[in-house]
């Protein structure tokens, strides 16, 4: 096991300690936060009050209207309802990822920490390798592969995500193993895919959900410079890392708004999302 | 040589084994992405006009084209090794020169970043895990924010702050000369600083409460050793295993990230590139930066490793102890 990659784990357990208990409001509001994305995702074209891909170039960077509340963007579309839709890419793919990668790093923990040996060994280098490659990195190469769009930088975001996500897995499912319980079982005569479906797996959940949580808000900015960079959700679809790179000329010219406002939304979704995986994680180290 | 120094040894070669394995692999990867990749490289070369089977024959065999697959990843490699990684299809220069002409500003902005991060983050994470009060509740909250922004939406804000309303610094371009060229490249540097910097911050506040905690800290207070003492033999020194580990593997992660804040900034240097390349196809400069990136990643999140068995001798004994 690479140093370096246990060390990050220990630091980031060391930067959630950092944090103080008590504070449930946070709690609510990240929830909030999070229900209120997710509703939009799904619900996003019913609310949308206008087109969101109806361009209108007269309307170019028009500010804030009693009608429009966020105004216009670089090409006249109404901003408010290029969030509204715009929610759903921006939390599929999270989610896709987030799913994704949380299958195959829980079957290559559980399988690393219940076969032990040389399969164990294999897996837990086959991981170190895969750490060679930073998410971003990864996804913009296949995207220059495999073209531009959502599904190339998920997948490969899903790739690269992986190891840092099937480490610590790794070692809690090492951990719930060396249990008495496990043991117990397996005299009793159940099937190692029993124990581990029915018992090991479940035991870890609240580890599996914490990781989950945070996994997502990484997910969510590194999708959305994807889709800044243009090799994501391709324009004029709308998603908000692609309203922050169509609408950045307006910084400079004086109408922040349309940039600023799909920058926040996803600000807001992330930090929801790391505060909710903080606490979560909190509580299950807490119940151990 | 002692068991210690031979432990030691043994970690450092298993290290630069396993750093071996990881860049061949990563360079296999690289290859095998590109190689898969659909359009066909004859195609490419004749600009999409059709060629006599003649010319077509020479241009396979010049290009190893005829070969399996293994072999031409092989002559990639060794080529890549020897400096030469093939030609851009779209500007028709060899990539290594075009690599090299961007190399410096990516390495420039890094740097800055680092030291920012390095310098800004230690630096509040000291005080405010020493401090309570005021400051130390501000830098929680700040940083818990800053922790989730992303460079991009970073970037924006920093140039609508500093370079739309108080015109302190230039929004785009790399400016020429040192000064200038450090003066455009601040804002750049403090956008892919910022999330970095929270949680450098946040983890060195912690390790020096965890460490200002222990037994040996509370003994030398009760014997009276000085304040200024007492934090830098005994909170600082322990303390400073977790930090330089945690500010290593940040500053690694910033050259993946450098390419988002470049796109921001205008800034011509290699994730810019690495990015504009990937959009027109040309994959030769992909390969070329994917590999160097990858390298220079992997490279760092070694001398990380190696440093923290250095600075902690904890490391070997542990291995002994197997």
């Amino acid at each position: 096991m690479s140093v370096a990659a246990g060390l990050a784990t220990a630091a980031w357990r060391r930067y959630r300690a950092g944090r103080q208990r008590r504070t449930s409001p946070v709690l609510i509001a990240s929830a909030a936060v999070i229900v209120l994305a997710t509703f939009v995702a799904v619900a996003g074209p019913l609310l949308a009050p206008y087109n969101p891909d109806l361009p209108d170039l007269s309307q170019y960077f028009v500010g804030p209207t009693p009608d429009h509340l966020l105004g216009f963007d670089a090409q006249g579309r109404d901003v408010l309802s290029r969030l509204l839709v715009g929610a759903r890419t921006s939390m599929l793919g999270p989610l896709a990822v987030t799913l994704m990668c949380m299958t195959l790093g829980s079957l290559l923990a559980v399988t690393a920490a219940w076969r032990g040996g040389i399969i164990d060994a294999f897996i837990s280098s086959g991981l170190d390798i895969l750490f060679a490659f930073p998410g971003i990195l990864l996804a913009v190469l296949a995207a220059a592969v495999f073209g531009a769009g959502l599904l190339a930088p998920v997948l490969a975001l899903s790739v690269a995500y992986t190891p840092y996500v099937a480490r610590v897995l790794r070692g809690a499912a090492l951990r719930e193993r060396a249990q008495p319980y496990i043991a117990a079982l397996e005299v009793q005569g159940a099937s190692s895919v029993a124990i581990c479906l029915r018992h090991l797996i479940p035991n870890m959940l609240h580890l599996i959900v914490a990781q989950a949580t945070t996994l997502f808000g990484y997910a969510m900015v590194d999708l959305a410079a994807i889709s800044f960079l243009g090799l994501g959700v391709q324009p004029p679809s709308a998603d908000w890392g692609v309203m922050v790179s169509e609408n950045q000329q307006g910084i400079i010219q004086g109408f922040p708004i349309p940039a600023l406002a799909a920058g926040v939304c996803i600000v807001f979704v992330v930090i929801a999302f790391n505060l909710l995986g903080e606490r979560l994680y909190e509580r299950g180290e807490a119940r151990r | 040589m002692g068991p210690a120094e031979s432990v030691h040894l043994r970690f450092f070669v298993r290290r630069l084994a396993m750093l071996l394995v990881s860049l061949l692999v990563a360079s296999f990867v690289i290859f095998a992405a590109i190689y898969l990749a659909p359009g066909n490289p004859i195609a490419a070369l004749s600009g999409g006009r059709s060629l006599p089977p003649d010319s077509l024959h020479v241009l396979e065999a010049r290009y190893h084209l005829d070969q399996p697959f293994i072999v031409q990843y092989w002559y990639w490699l060794s080529n890549a090794f020897h400096g030469n990684l093939g030609i851009s299809i779209t500007l028709r220069e060899n990539v290594s020169d075009l690599i090299a002409s961007r190399i410096s500003t990516t390495a420039g902005l890094v740097l800055y970043s680092s030291i920012l991060i390095i310098v800004i983050g230690v630096g509040l994470g000291i005080l405010s895990g020493f401090k309570r009060g005021l400051l130390d509740t501000s830098t929680l909250v700040i940083t818990a924010i800053s922790a989730s922004l992303p460079a991009f939406v970073a970037a924006i804000v920093l140039i609508l702050v500093f370079a739309v309303q108080l015109q302190w610094f230039p929004s785009l371009g790399n400016g020429v000369g040192f000064i200038d060229q450090v003066r455009h490249l601040t804002l750049p540097a403090f956008a892919l600083a910022v999330s970095s910097l929270a949680i450098v911050a946040r983890v060195t506040r912690a390790a020096i409460r965890e460490e200002a905690r222990r037994e040996h800290v509370q003994t030398a207070v009760s014997r009276g050793i000085p304040t200024a003492e007492l934090i830098r033999r005994h909170v600082l020194r322990n303390a400073a295993i977790p930090i330089t580990t945690i500010s290593g593997i940040t500053v690694a992660s910033l050259i993946a990230v450098a390419a988002v804040v470049e796109v921001v900034f205008g800034l011509a240097g290699l994730g810019a590139y690495l990015v504009q390349s990937a959009q027109s196809k040309d994959l030769a400069v992909v390969q070329g930066i994917s590999l160097l990136l990858v390298t220079t990643f992997v490279v760092m999140n070694v001398l990380v490793d190696v440093l923290y068995a250095v600075l902690d001798p904890r490391v070997s004994l542990g291995s002994r102890a197997q």
